[in-house]
């Protein structure tokens, strides 16, 4: 076990691997009112690496993924308790600013939600939110975050087209376009290829490859072969517990839990 | 651990992986002591019908392989399922192998059955027997998934070595007394080679099975016995060997 610059002791996948824990997430509980849906959660998120969270419907798995950017606060009756810390900095605190939080943790959901706007306003609408660009300057944005989601090719001769006239796959990687304009550090994406045909899964698969080398990627998927084709770590969780977390091929190849075993495997009893 | 998979046509066919092995398991061990006894009783018909039976276990390999391509494609295996259809594929092909070696000795004990009788055929006999109590352990092991026992018979297998070792050196010893003895003892090398052979396959078997039980190789080297890469049995004294040479005249 190594220490890092905050004193947080990194798991034993960290040791001597040049990983960067960019998410520490330490004693997460969260309550929908009074019930208690994830239960002291103790979790890291590497840099540069794509962790999933699988587990059964019910277990928790998009719940925590909506604790990383305080998609709760916008309902009353939810909390959280514990501590999420972004590169040290714990984004649970009351005074952490929501807007920049969910600048800087994206998020991509199951059913593509394109803006009623054109391809170009999708993208330049969160920019203008945060930074004031000259046109030319705007332009070079658009055109970055669209070539970094691979649909600049599609699109570029349609720019003023409506977002809602692409193709579920393209609309899809639209809103990774438009959370990576942005600037983020970390990409949330919840069950992105669930309503995606296999060629386009396909292709968001391999972007997600292509993101990683400059984002901490945390992907919730119900779909096992999906979490073990693309992610380096997987946590596994079930009834609001985190069971089982470790390098993907371990976690596939030779998992430790039995209750891991089992829903890998298929033996749901 | 549930025992069954939710969608239960994966656990029969996963069973019907187990019984193929299982079968050719069953053929090999007695493939071993066919070609042995028809050896000790100098039986070529015997013989004949060993070395024809060999088909019987290729047939079951090939099954064996089209069944793991088939769960492989179909199943999406993962975890203890991936490695138990990994590992059936190895030691199908070990067992194809094991079966391949007692059909070679079957077919020199053809040879011999028409050569004079050698004297350290009580050797091969109990190397053998040895061989193929390994055989039993390591299938048993299999079915009931125990590594522990799949252990204890690999280590068992540097007694085989050892016996191999010694027969060398005596076999050398009776090719050096009178060159009559050399054609027979160079067949009974080679069935003790053979024998060797399937000890070792015998224990790639049992670390399989290590790796199917607990997702790591067994950690230790093997120890192995056999030192005949390195023996050399000086030749007897010139004299002994012209008296020898007298006598024969």
């Amino acid at each position: 076990m190594r220490d890092n610059a905050n004193g947080q002791k990194q798991g034993a996948a960290a040791a001597g691997e040049g990983l960067l824990e960019k998410v520490s997430i330490r004693n997460l509980d969260f309550y929908y009112d009074k019930s208690h849906a994830i239960k002291n959660v103790n979790l890291p998120l590497y840099d540069k690496k794509v962790t999933a969270f699988i587990g059964p419907s019910g277990c928790g798995k998009s719940t925590l993924l909506r604790v990383l950017n305080r998609m709760y606060d916008l309902y009353p009756k939810q909390r959280a308790t514990g501590e999420v810390l972004l590169d040290g900095k714990n984004i649970l605190s009351p005074g952490q600013d929501l807007n920049l939080l969910r600048a800087q943790i994206g998020m991509v959901f199951q059913k593509p939600t394109p803006f009623p706007m054109s391809i170009y306003d999708n993208i330049a609408f969160g920019v203008r939110l945060y930074e004031k660009l000259g046109q030319s300057e705007m332009d070079e944005r658009v055109e970055a975050a669209l070539r970094r989601a691979a649909l600049w090719n599609e699109v570029k001769d349609k720019l003023r087209a409506s977002g809602l006239s692409l193709s579920g796959g393209q609309q899809q990687r639209l809103c990774i376009a438009r959370g990576v304009a942005v600037k983020p550090s970390v990409l949330l994406l919840d069950e992105p290829c669930s309503a995606l045909d296999p060629i386009s899964t396909s292709k968001i698969e391999e972007l997600m490859d292509e993101l990683k080398s400059d984002y901490c990627i945390v992907i919730v998927t119900h779909n096992m072969q999906q979490a073990a084709r693309s992610s380096d770590f997987t946590a596994f969780m079930y009834l609001g517990e985190l069971i089982e977390y470790g390098p993907t091929e371990g976690i596939f190849t030779n998992p430790k839990n039995e209750r891991t075993q089992e829903y890998i495997t298929g033996r749901f009893g | 651990m549930v025992a069954e998979h939710t969608v239960k046509s994966f656990d029969d066919e996963l069973k019907r992986l187990n019984q193929v092995i299982s079968q050719m398991g069953g053929l090999v061990e007695m493939q071993l002591q066919s070609a042995v006894e028809a050896l000790v009783k100098r039986d070529a018909d015997a013989a004949g019908k060993v070395v024809r039976d060999d088909a019987k276990i290729d047939e079951l390999e090939l099954q064996s392989s089209q069944l793991v391509v088939r769960l492989l494609a179909l199943r999406q295996p993962m975890a203890v399922d991936l490695r138990q259809i990994v590992s059936a594929l190895k030691i199908s092909s070990d067992l194809e192998r094991i079966g391949d070696y007692a059909a070679n000795v079957a077919k020199r004990a053809i040879a011999l059955s028409q050569a004079p009788a050698v004297k350290p055929l009580y050797t091969i006999p109990r190397m053998a027997r040895l061989v193929q109590q390994i055989i039993k352990d390591v299938l048993d092991a299999y079915v009931e998934r125990d590594a522990v026992k799949a252990v204890a018979a690999w280590q068992r297998d540097e007694e085989v070595d050892e016996m191999y070792t010694s027969l060398f050196r005596e076999l050398l010893t009776y090719m050096m007394e009178d060159q009559r003895n050399i054609g027979p003892c160079i067949h009974l090398l080679f069935i003790a080679k053979n024998i060797e052979r399937m000890g070792d396959h015998a224990t790639n078997v049992a670390e399989d099975i290590h790796y199917l039980v607990h997702g790591t190789p067994i950690d230790a080297t093997r120890p192995k016995g056999d030192q005949t890469s390195f023996t050399v049995v000086p030749p007897p004294p010139a004299e002994g060997a012209a008296k020898a040479a007298e006598e024969v005249k």
